[in-house]
C-alpha cells in the first residue's frame, strides 16, 4: 500500500463526522482568525474540506494540510456556532493526531512535549531553576498589570510582556492536602494545573482558601502532571497517554465528589478531550476517564451553583469598575457564563461592567500565539480595546492562558488595568467580611 | 507546489499586481476554493487570487481574459446553487473579500455606496446605527458579501413586504472582461438614461462582469412591529390562511411557515416551546406606524382564528419576538443536524398556489419515499422543501433526484420559477430551458457571447455552455 493510500485509510476514521459539515460557511462569522486573514484555510469550513479532500485524495499534499490544519486556536467559536453541529475540535485534534504519526512529530514539539512535559518532576524541575534566572533576562514593565519584557532583543520572547515564572510555584506552597469536608459534606479533588501552580500561585491559594471557607473537604495530590492539552493539539499521542494514566493514578473516582479547576482550559480538556482522546487507555481506563470527567467542575459554576454563592452586594460608593472576558474553554466548550460574573457582583468593592463581545476569542490558543504572534496580538488588540473602552480599572477571566494574553495586550501599550481571576475577587470579599 | 495547468510567467504577472502574499498557488489553499454550499462535486480552480484594490482587481480581470483563463468570483461562497466553483482546471477564483470597504452612508438622499465584498449584516448595522433600515435579509446574512447578495438577487425573510435585493439596487459599477469600468444607474431616484444595465447585471452571477461598486437604496426604519405565531392542527388549514391573509389586502413584512417535521427539528434543537404536535405554524410579523401595525395585526389575528388555527400567541415584547424569529432562523440547522445532505430547494410558486405546493410535496415525499421538510417564506410563495439524505447512499440520492425534477415540474405547472432566491448556477442549469424554453437561452448566450466572446466570465454556470 503507498504511503498515501494508508493516510487516506486512516482518515476514514473520521468520515462520518466529516460529512456533517454542509459547507454553509456561516463559521465565517466567528472565527477569529479567519476575521483577521479572510483566508478560506482559516476558517473550520475550508480546514474540513481540506481533511475531506485528502481523504478523497483530490490532492497530494499532507503537509500543507497539516500546517493549515495547525494554524487553529482551537477555541471552539466555530463548534458552538455549526448549524449542523460538526464536532470540529474532535475532528481537528484526531486528524492533527492522525497526520502527526503519519509525518512524525516536529524535533522541536519533540524536545519540548517528550523529554519535559511528559515528566511531571522534570518539568517541574526546569521552571523552578527558570524562575530563578529570568530575572536575569526580563526586566519589569507594567506594575499595574504585573508584567516584565525581555532585557535584550531575544527572537524568542520578541516583543511580549509577559507574567514572569512565580518565585515559588503553588506545589512549593501546599504540597498536598486531604482534609475531611466539614459543614457542607462536599469532598472536592483540586486539580491545579500548570499554570496555576507555576505563574499565579495566588489564585491557586484563594482557591484553597475559598474552599476552607465553605468547608469543603479537599483533595489533593502531589506531583500532578499536565491535563495533556498541549501534547493532543501537537497531536502527540504518546506524551498525552503518559500524562493521563499519570494523572488518572493519583485521581482515583471514588475520593471525591467534584474535581474542580480553576483553569478554563483544564476543565474543558478534562470533561471534553479526555473522554474522546483515552480510546486507547483500554476499557478501565476509559471507565475511569468517564467518571472523572462527569465529576469535574469549574470553580466559578461550583462555587454558584453547589454552594449558592450569590452575587447581591451591595455596591460600595467607592467601587471599582470590573469587567469580563469569556474565556472560549468555559462559554463555548461547557456553558459557563453567568457564574463568573455572579462572583464579581458577590463583592462590594467592586461595580460590574460588560464589555463589548465579551465573547470574542482573546487571541491566545495556547501553542498558536507562539507560532503566528503577529495574528495572535491583533485578535488580542480587539479584545483589549473592548476592555478599555468600558473605563474599568480590571478585567476578570476564568482561565489563566486567557490572563497571560490579556495582560501582554495591555501592557503593551501602556493601559493600568489589572487583570484577574473570579476567584481573587471572592475570596477578597471573604477577606474583608472576615475583618 | 504549483498546480500544472498555469504557465509560471502568468502566475508571476498576478504576483506583480497583487504582490505574493494575495496570490494562492498552493493545493492546500487551492482546494479551499473547490466548493461552495451547493450539493455539488467540487472542482479545484488553478489560482485563486485577493484583490485588495478596484484598480488590481481590473488588471486581474484583463489579464484573465488576455490569457483565456476562466475566472470565477467569489464572496463569502454560500450560495446554493454551485455559483462560485470553477467548471475548468484552468480556472482563476478572484476573492471579493479584501474589497469590503462602506464607501459612503448618505442620510440626506437615502443611498449607500458599498464594494462588493462588504458583509450583508455589517452593512445592515451602520445603516441601522444611522437610524435606517436596509431590508434584504437572507438567512446568510451573518457572512454573505453584498456583491453576492446582488450577484443572485438574493431574498429573505421581509421579502413580502420589502422585496428583494434587486429592490434595492440603485446602480452597479461593473468591470467588462477587458477590466474597463462600466457604469450603470445612479444615486438619483430616477434615472431614465442608457439600457437599465443594472437589471442585466442582477443575478448575472458573475457571467457578465465584475462588481467594483454597488448603490444601494436605504429606506427609514419602520416605527413599529408586532409578531405573532399561529398553530394548526391541519398542514391545509396553515397555508389556505397564508393565502386568505394576502387576499385580505393585508401585507405583513413577514410570514413564514413550518411543516410538523421542521417544527419537531426546531424544537428538540432550540428547546423554545414550540408545539410539537401541531400539524403547521405560521410566524407572522407586521410593521409600520403604531396605528395601523395594531389595526393590521388584529386582523391577521382574526383572519388565523376564521380559519382555524388551534391557538394563536403574539409576542408580548421584543424578547418574545427575537424568540419566534431565533427559532425560524434556526430551522435549517435544526434540519441539517439529522442527516449528513441536506438539500434546499427554492422552487417558487404565486403565493395563491402556496396550498397545492404545500400538498405536493408531501404527495412527492411518499411517492419516493424519501424525507422533505418544509418551511420558508410561505408569504412570498417562496417555500424551501428540504430534502435530507446521504449522498453516500446512491440509490436513495438517484430517488432525491428524480423527486427534485418532480418538483421543478410542479412549481412550473404552477405558474411559478425554478429559483426564487438561490440562483441558477450549475445546479439548475440543465432545467432553465423547461421554464424559460430554448429561444430565451439562445438569446441569452447571444448577450453573453458578444460580452465575453472568450467565454471566460464564470463559465457553465446560469445558461450552461
Ligand atoms: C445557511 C444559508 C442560508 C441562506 N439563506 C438565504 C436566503 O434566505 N435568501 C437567499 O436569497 N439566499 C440565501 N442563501 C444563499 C446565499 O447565501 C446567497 O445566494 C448569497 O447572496 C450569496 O452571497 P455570497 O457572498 O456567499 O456569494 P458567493 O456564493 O460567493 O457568490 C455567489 C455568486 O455571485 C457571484 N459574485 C460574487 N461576487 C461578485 C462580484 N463582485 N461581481 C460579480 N459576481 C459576483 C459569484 O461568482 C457567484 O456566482 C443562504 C445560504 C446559506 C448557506
Ligand atoms: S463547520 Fe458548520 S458552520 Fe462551518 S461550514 Fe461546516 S456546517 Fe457550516
Ligand atoms: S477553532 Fe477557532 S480558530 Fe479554529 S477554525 Fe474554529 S473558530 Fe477558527
Amino acid at each position: 500500500m503507498s504511503q498515501i493510500k494508508e493516510l487516506t485509510r486512516l482518515m476514514k476514521e473520521l468520515e462520518e463526522q466529516l460529512v456533517v459539515c454542509m459547507r454553509c460557511g456561516m463559521c465565517q462569522s466567528v472565527c477569529p482568525l479567519y476575521e483577521q486573514t479572510g483566508r478560506e484555510a482559516d476558517v473550520a469550513r475550508g480546514k474540513l474540506a481540506l481533511l475531506d479532500g485528502l481523504m478523497h485524495e483530490m490532492f497530494k499534499d499532507p503537509q500543507g494540510v497539516y500546517e493549515r490544519l495547525n494554524k487553529c486556536l482551537l477555541c471552539g467559536s466555530c463548534a458552538a456556532n455549526c448549524p449542523s453541529g460538526v464536532s470540529v475540535l474532535e475532528i481537528f485534534m484526531k486528524a492533527r493526531v492522525i497526520l502527526t504519526e503519519f509525518m512524525g512529530l516536529p524535533p522541536a514539539k519533540k524536545l519540548i512535549l517528550r523529554g519535559m512535559l511528559a515528566h511531571p518532576g522534570v518539568f517541574d524541575q526546569m521552571t523552578e531553576w527558570g524562575a530563578k534566572f529570568q530575572k536575569i533576562f526580563t526586566k519589569p514593565v507594567n506594575d499595574t498589570v504585573g508584567t516584565s519584557c525581555a532585557r535584550i532583543m531575544s527572537p524568542l520572547i520578541g516583543d511580549r510582556h509577559f507574567k514572569l515564572l512565580a518565585e515559588k510555584p503553588f506545589h512549593r506552597i501546599i504540597p498536598s492536602l486531604d482534609t475531611k469536608p466539614g459543614k457542607s459534606g462536599i469532598r472536592a479533588a483540586f486539580y491545579v494545573g500548570c499554570l496555576l501552580d507555576k505563574i499565579f500561585p495566588h489564585i491557586a491559594r484563594d482557591v484553597v482558601e475559598v474552599l476552607r471557607y465553605h468547608e469543603v473537604g479537599i483533595y489533593m495530590p502531589e506531583k500532578q502532571a499536565c491535563c495533556g492539552i498541549p501534547a493532543v493539539s501537537s497531536g502527540d499521542m504518546k506524551t498525552f497517554g503518559s500524562l493521563l494514566r499519570h494523572n488518572l493514578e493519583l485521581f482515583a473516582p471514588d475520593r471525591f465528589d467534584y474535581l474542580l479547576t480553576a483553569c478554563a482550559t483544564c476543565t474543558s480538556t478534562i470533561k471534553e478531550v479526555w473522554p474522546v482522546m483515552a480510546d486507547r487507555m483500554g476499557e478501565e481506563g476509559m471507565r475511569q476517564v468517564e467518571k472523572i470527567a462527569e465529576k469535574t467542575m469549574d470553580i466559578n459554576a461550583f462555587l454558584v451553583s453547589v454552594l449558592g454563592v450569590r452575587g447581591d452586594a451591595e455596591i460600595a460608593d467607592k467601587a471599582e469598575c470590573i469587567t469580563y472576558h469569556d474565556p472560549c474553554h468555559l462559554k463555548k466548550s461547557l456553558g459557563v457564563t453567568a457564574e463568573p460574573r455572579t462572583l464579581l457582583r458577590s463583592n462590594p468593592k467592586y461595580r460590574f461592567k460588560e464589555m463589548l463581545a465579551s465573547d470574542w476569542c482573546c487571541g491566545m490558543g495556547g501553542s498558536f500565539n507562539l507560532q503566528y504572534y503577529d495574528i495572535s496580538s491583533r485578535i488580542g488588540q480587539k479584545k483589549r480595546d473592548s476592555i478599555v473602552a468600558t473605563g474599568c480599572s480590571a478585567v476578570a477571566t476564568g482561565c489563566p492562558a486567557c490572563m497571560l494574553q490579556i495582560s501582554d495586550m495591555l501592557s503593551q501599550p501602556g493601559d493600568r488595568i489589572a487583570v484577574r481571576h473570579p476567584v481573587e475577587i471572592y475570596a477578597e470579599s471573604l477577606k474583608t467580611m472576615v475583618r | 507546489m504549483s498546480h500544472p495547468p498555469l504557465s509560471q510567467t502568468v502566475v508571476k504577472e498576478f504576483q506583480e499586481i497583487l504582490g505574493k502574499d494575495n496570490v494562492f498557488t498552493e493545493e492546500a489553499d487551492l482546494a479551499c476554493y473547490a466548493y461552495d454550499a451547493a450539493v455539488v462535486e467540487p472542482v479545484m480552480p488553478a489560482l485563486v487570487v485577493r484583490p485588495t484594490e478596484s484598480e488590481k482587481l481590473g488588471r486581474c480581470i484583463k489579464l484573465c481574459n488576455d490569457n483565456g483563463l476562466p475566472l470565477t468570483v467569489r464572496g463569502a461562497g454560500t450560495n446554493l446553487s454551485g455559483g462560485t466553483v470553477p467548471t475548468s482546471t484552468k480556472g482563476v477564483v478572484i476573492l471579493s473579500n479584501a474589497m469590503n470597504r462602506i464607501l459612503e452612508i448618505n442620510e440626506a438622499d437615502m443611498y449607500a455606496v458599498v464594494q462588493p465584498g462588504v458583509v450583508t449584516a455589517k452593512f445592515a448595522a451602520a445603516v441601522e446605527a444611522k437610524g435606517l433600515f436596509y431590508p434584504p435579509d437572507p438567512g446568510s446574512q451573518a457572512v454573505s458579501t453584498l456583491g453576492g447578495n446582488v450577484a443572485e438577487n438574493a431574498g429573505g425573510l421581509r421579502g413580502l413586504k420589502y422585496g428583494v435585493t434587486s429592490d434595492y439596487v440603485m446602480g452597479v459599477n461593473f468591470f467588462d472582461v477587458n477590466g474597463e469600468i462600466v457604469k450603470s444607474g445612479s444615486k438619483t431616484v430616477k434615472c431614465a438614461t442608457g439600457y437599465n444595465l443594472s437589471s442585466l447585471m442582477i443575478g448575472s452571477e458573475g457571467t457578465l462582469g465584475v462588481f467594483n461598486e454597488i448603490t444601494l437604496k436605504i429606506i427609514p426604519a419602520p416605527a413599529h412591529r408586532k409578531a405573532m405565531m399561529a398553530v394548526f392542527d391541519r398542514m391545509d388549514k396553515a397555508s389556505e390562511t397564508v393565502a386568505a391573509i394576502i387576499a385580505n389586502r393585508i401585507i405583513p413584512c413577514t410570514l413564514e411557515f413550518m411543516d410538523n417535521f421542521t417544527i419537531r427539528a426546531v424544537e428538540s434543537f432550540s428547546k423554545a416551546g414550540l408545539p410539537t404536535d401541531a400539524a403547521a405554524m405560521l410566524l407572522i410579523e407586521v410593521d409600520g406606524y403604531p396605528a395601523q401595525v395594531e389595526e393590521d395585526a388584529q386582523k391577521v389575528e382574526d383572519i388565523c382564528k376564521k380559519m382555524g388555527a388551534a391557538s394563536i400567541r403574539v409576542a408580548k415584547d421584543d424578547a418574545e419576538r427575537d424568540k419566534v424569529w431565533a427559532a425560524r432562523r434556526s430551522a435549517l440547522s435544526a434540519l441539517a443536524k439529522l442527516k449528513p445532505t441536506l438539500v434546499l430547494e427554492d422552487a417558487t410558486v404565486p403565493r395563491s398556489k402556496i396550498p397545492e405546493m404545500v400538498q405536493a410535496m408531501q404527495d412527492i415525499a411518499k411517492k419516493y419515499n424519501i424525507t422533505i421538510g418544509t418551511f420558508g417564506h410561505a408569504g412570498d410563495g417562496n417555500l424551501h422543501p428540504t430534502i435530507l439524505t446521504d449522498k453516500r447512499n446512491k440509490e436513495e440520492w438517484h430517488r432525491v433526484e428524480k423527486a427534485i425534477e418532480d418538483i421543478f415540474d410542479k412549481a412550473l405547472s404552477m405558474g411559478g420559477t425554478l429559483s426564487g432566491e438561490h440562483g441558477t448556477g450549475i445546479a439548475k442549469s440543465g432545467f432553465l430551458h423547461r421554464e424559460t424554453g430554448k429561444a430565451t437561452i439562445a438569446w441569452s448566450r447571444r448577450i453573453k457571447s458578444a460580452l465575453d466572446p472568450n467565454n471566460i466570465l464564470n463559465p457553465g454556470k446560469v445558461i450552461g455552455g
